[in-house]
């Protein structure tokens, strides 16, 4: 799904700037066949992960060769579940358990070398919490100012991301030789896996040790689509007042909807939700069809992670809380009231 | 064998949290004179964790906090030594020649090395670029293990254990000391500096040096080509009741 926002901010510049829209479509024909990209791609036990697809979506608005890169103790068979994903010419894999999982200290020693080995102009990987801590250490080795959470591509050299917990927008031109990105999710929407039949080629293994040791993960279980890419997400915040409460109405809420549970920051400081629920500027960024808050003031922090939603709903008992000025649809009210009806009236249609 | 913890801590001010931003209409920058600034917050968590490490009696040598930037940077450090930093060190930066993420770790780099740090603990980014770069940059150049986004931190002579926050849950690292932590909001709740501790924090000592003093060259790769004001969203107003919000999501296709 592309960002409504970043898309109208970019229609608004391009139309501000023709002469240099312009001079860039020329500039782009005339060197696109020289661009090469390298997209990561991650995956978790043998299975790609989706997200991370859109890294590709990414490489292919640059023009030029976009190439895929896989690594792990299944890295062959998930090269062939890559090899369908439409816009890739090449799979690079390197299988090697020690890459399974997703270790900086060992992953960034195997990208220089494959980066180098593929004289690539272009890395892109998705800004997910692999790719934002791997990809600056990759930089660094490089010696490259690598650009994050990227929301839009410009031209070869010429990037736009949000700075100020998206309160502002900032393009920014890379001078170095090799561009080294990280792509924003809602904004690059995800290759489609069919249709594509891409070459898959033994990359370069540095068997580099990795000086940290991975000792074990709990991930929350949720049958519920993941937050990031959900269609329609219920979001809570401190107005919820306990764990309890929120436990009670939000998940009633999001099974009528359909939807993936999220959070405020107040909601997950004050141990309502997990923290890996949590929407905004230091937490997730979603951009649903449909974003309903519920007891959300609306702060800063947490608009920067869902004023690009299609469409934000919001239930608050105070007619002046900031989250009404984004709103598309407010309903002043108690929220222990109205939630429960609004699950009830959503469940009988 | 237990080694002793010299802990560097960098440090950035930044517009203060509560602050909404202004985009200046020459679409060079956001204006930042005659604004609020401030400790950025997931720097008080690394200062916070280094200050409760010693306080969980682990052998902490020395706790250094390090900011680069013009030089309202040293209120920053003072605030840092008041939370209970031991000294400090301001690289004076001209405030129109802002360092890039790359810029910082090389210099951390070369401070790291000259003060023979072994564990430095960075906020995960900063709220002004967001770049959230710097700790693994860092950890790159000088090839020490990382952890980033850190929710628990415990050191058992020279072995850190890490949680991290990762999509979808928690992870837990083991790594050797020296390394690179980054911290998540999560890691702790910062403490606010007492007046008493503010008064001492004058008296603690902060050096200023320069980028030359560190042999580093930190060239921005990066040109500003504009900044913008988001698109403003509309609110749509009110709707009386719990069937008006569905017709209303209904007309909008939402539903």
């Amino acid at each position: 799904m592309l960002s409504l926002a970043g898309q109208s901010a970019i229609r608004a510049v391009r139309a501000q700037s023709t002469p240099r829209g312009l001079l860039f479509q020329f500039q782009s024909s005339s060197i696109a066949r020289l661009l090469s990209t390298l997209a990561i791609l991650e995956q978790r036990d043998g299975k790609l992960n989706s997200g991370s697809l859109g890294a590709v979506t990414a490489g292919e608005k640059l023009g030029g060769s976009v190439h895929g890169f896989v690594a792990g103790k299944s890295a062959k068979t998930v090269a062939q579940e890559a090899s369908k994903i439409k816009g890739l010419e090449k799979i690079i894999a390197v299988e090697n358990e020690a890459y399974d999982r997703g270790l900086p200290e060992n992953w960034a020693p195997l990208l220089v070398e494959n980066i180098k080995k593929g004289g690539y102009t272009h890395v892109i990987a998705a800004h997910s919490a692999f790719g934002k801590s791997l990809l600056p250490r990759v930089a660094a080795l490089l010696d490259v100012q690598q650009i994050s959470d990227v929301m839009s591509i410009e031209g070869e050299d010429t990037f736009v991301r949000p700075i100020y917990a998206g309160n502002a927008i900032l393009t920014v031109q890379s001078t170095d030789p090799t561009k080294l990105l990280t792509v924003r999710q809602t904004s690059f929407a995800p290759a489609e896996t069919e249709g594509g039949s891409a070459s898959v080629e033994d990359g370069v293994d540095t068997k580099a040790e990795s000086s940290t040791e991975w000792i074990s993960e709990n991930l929350t279980k949720s049958d519920r689509p993941e937050l990031a890419s959900a269609e329609k997400v219920v979001s809570g915040g401190r107005g919820l007042k306990s764990k309890e409460e929120f436990d009670r109405l939000m998940p009633p809420l999001a099974d009528a909807l359909g939807a993936a549970i999220g959070a405020s920051r107040a909601a997950v400081d004050s141990g309502f939700a997990d923290n890996s629920l949590q929407v905004g500027q230091t937490g997730k960024n979603v951009a649903p069809q449909l974003y309903l808050a519920v007891g959300i003031s609306g702060a800063i922090q947490h608009l920067a992670g869902m004023k690009d939603s299609k469409v934000i709903a919001c239930i608050n008992k105070d007619p002046d809380a900031p989250i009404f000025q984004v709103a598309d649809v407010g309903l002043v009210g108690d929220l222990f009231e109205k939630v429960p009806e609004l699950t009830d009236k959503l469940k009988s249609q | 064998m237990s080694s002793k913890l010299r802990i560097l801590v960098p440090v950035k001010r930044v517009i203060d949290y509560a602050v909404k931003p202004r985009v200046k209409s020459d679409r060079t920058g956001v204006e930042t004179s005659g604004v609020k600034h401030s400790l950025n917050p997931f720097d008080e968590l690394s200062i916070e964790e280094a200050v409760r490490l010693r306080e969980r009696k682990q052998p902490v040598e020395d706790i250094l906090a390090v900011s680069a930037g013009p030089a309202k940077c040293a209120d920053t450090l003072r605030t840092a030594m008041a939370m209970g930093a031991d000294r400090s060190i301001h690289v004076d930066v001209p405030e129109d020649k802002p360092l890039e993420p790359l810029g910082v770790a090389k210099l951390l780099k070369a401070i790291a090395e000259k003060e023979q740090s072994n564990l430095i603990i960075l906020g995960k980014q900063a709220i002004d670029d967001d770049a959230g770069q710097t700790g693994q940059m860092l950890a790159g150049l000088l090839n020490w293990p990382q952890a980033t986004q850190a929710s628990k931190v415990s050191i058992d002579n020279d072995t850190v254990t890490v949680e991290r926050e990762v999509d979808g849950g928690v992870e837990t690292l083991r790594a050797k000391l020296p390394m690179v932590i980054t911290t998540d909001l999560r890691l702790n709740e910062p403490r606010y500096a007492s007046l008493p501790n503010i008064m001492k924090a004058k008296k603690k000592k902060l050096e200023k040096k320069t980028l030359g003093d560190y042999g580093v060259d930190a060239t921005s790769r990066l040109k500003t080509v504009k900044v913008e004001e988001p698109p403003v969203r509309q609110g749509g107003g009110k709707v009386e009741d719990v069937d008006g919000m569905i017709s209303k999501l209904k007309e909008l296709g939402a539903l």
